[in-house]
């Protein structure tokens, strides 16, 4: 791999990504790699995100399902931007 | 079959019973909280025993009074300690652990108080537990196949880090020597909330799956649902795990997971701090997700190692049982390095595979079960908590 990704997505069908870099800032084109296969590509942060944060892949919208591993990980609750920081914030378990 | 693990060995202790140990424990255990002064002064007295007092031991009853007599017999009994001394207030509850430790064949003896006073008890204890040190540390360890050991798991202070490293190193661990014979354990009742569909279906069988569904269903209905004020947002997933970036329930629990690998399924559910019996393999824990009470369990059922990824950085250990932490956070590894005995960041960078991070821990297993003092050994972490099911009578 070209590099240290600063983003990692489990599965293709992921909608959000992993931070696993420090003092990630806004505005950095990250280089995101999918660990099911170590395929990568390149998206620009919106926001500066912590390690261990999550990222958005794509505009999602109030009511989208969240999906990590593949999996149904909650919906979201308000409207968030393609690069946007993804976390309490704006997502919510289902259950409760 | 063979496998490049097969081979493995460490140096461990054979106890009477056949089964393995890694620790050669002199343990001065207390029936009940009232004796944990006594406890406390003959394992001052006594160098090279190791006192575990606690919080419980009176007028429990029912399914809790099993519990607790289960988790007293079973550190006892546990391969990892050597010889054991009961003490209890009186002799009744007292005989009813020394019964059950002496059925592996080590050395144990009860105490009880009443009639005899505190000072009398120490003294004679005392004397005695001078025996078991001389006993135990004359015993010598031998070569004994990796396939004997029997490893526990247990996650904390989780984080989007555990789901992509270390719990996946766990994991693959497991589905390498669960394979060559040994026994396993994963529990976490609560934290499995999210992913349960999941985990009914790595059961090695339906029925298996539907036991297990039915115990996780019991623990909602008559935990959560009797007791909850609003709901879990500030307990699962902590206010760490939401610090390391896990936002719900069904993040933390599908990371949790990860620790089971890709082809491991589980063959039996136990009871909280039950022994399994129905022969190697791996096994599914009912149990808390706290860390010490947990880990407290699974010693209890007889596991003589724990593995234990973490996140943010849970310092947890356990007096009888090594507890070896793997963290993949390159942050924890930078702020508390001496807490982690098997760093995977690597796999963060791409620069490690999780093949050869689940080498790395078979390796530090086979190192922690041949003698090496884990990081939570090391820093005096010795966390000893026992479950309570309900209030006392």
């Amino acid at each position: 791999m070209a590099g240290i990704p600063q983003l990692l997505v489990h599965e293709h069908n992921d909608n959000v990504g992993v931070v696993v870099v420090e003092g990630l800032k806004s505005g950095t084109k990250m280089l995101c790699c999918i660990t099911a296969d170590n395929s990568t590509f390149e998206l620009e942060a919106k926001a500066d995100v912590p390690i261990g944060h999550k990222v958005a892949l794509s505009d999602l919208k109030e009511g989208d399902t969240a999906t990590k591993y593949g999996e149904d990980i909650g919906k979201f609750i308000t409207n968030v931007e393609k690069g946007g920081h993804v976390h309490v914030h704006n997502l919510k378990t289902k259950r409760w | 079959m063979s496998s490049q693990y097969s081979n493995r060995t460490f140096m461990g202790y054979r106890r009477d019973n056949g089964r393995a140990g890694v620790r050669n424990h002199v343990l001065i255990l207390p029936v009940d909280d009232i004796s944990n002064a006594a406890v406390e002064a003959v394992g001052n007295n006594i160098k090279g025993t190791l006192a575990l007092p606690h919080a419980y031991g009176r007028l429990q009853f029912g399914e809790d009074l099993d519990l607790h007599f289960r988790t007293m017999i079973g550190t006892g009994a546990n391969p990892n300690v050597a010889a054991c001394i009961v003490i209890g207030i009186e002799p009744g509850w007292t005989k009813t652990i020394v019964d059950g430790i002496a059925k592996t064949g080590k050395p144990v003896q009860g105490f009880s108080i009443e009639q005899n006073g505190d000072l009398k008890t120490i003294m004679d204890a005392s004397r005695k537990a001078k025996e078991f040190v001389h006993y135990a540390s004359e015993l010598q360890k031998e070569e004994i196949s990796i396939s004997e050991l029997w490893v526990s798991t247990k996650c904390g202070e989780s984080d989007t880090t555990t789901g992509l490293g270390s719990c996946p190193t766990v994991g693959n661990m497991f589905d390498k020597l669960l394979p060559e014979g040994i026994y396993g354990c994963f529990g976490e009742t609560s934290e499995i909330t999210g992913a349960e569909h999941i985990c009914k279906k790595r059961a090695a069988n339906d029925e298996v799956g539907e036991r297990w569904y039915q115990m996780w269903q019991a623990y909602q209905n008559d935990v959560i649902e009797q007791f909850k004020t609003d709901d879990l947002s500030d307990s699962q997933p902590t206010k760490g795990n939401i610090e390391g970036g896990l936002s719900t329930i069904e993040e933390k629990a599908l990371g949790n997971l990860e620790k089971i690998g890709r082809t491991s399924k589980y063959i039996d559910i136990l009871e909280p701090a039950e022994v399994p019996e129905s022969g190697n393999g791996l096994y599914f824990m009912d149990s808390s997700s706290a860390a010490a009470e947990c880990v407290t369990l699974m010693a209890a059922g007889g596991f003589v190692v724990h593995t234990f990824p973490t996140g943010q950085g849970n310092v947890v250990g356990n007096p009888i049982v090594p507890v070896i932490k793997i963290s993949a956070n390159p942050r924890t590894i930078r702020t508390m390095s001496e807490h982690v005995d098997v760093d995977v960041s690597g796999i963060l960078k791409r620069e490690m595979t999780i093949d050869e991070a689940g080498d790395n821990l078979i390796d530090m297993i086979m190192r922690t079960a041949s003698g090496r003092n884990t990081s939570a050994e090391a820093l005096g972490h010795r966390e000893f908590s026992m479950t309570k099911l309900y209030r006392s009578a």
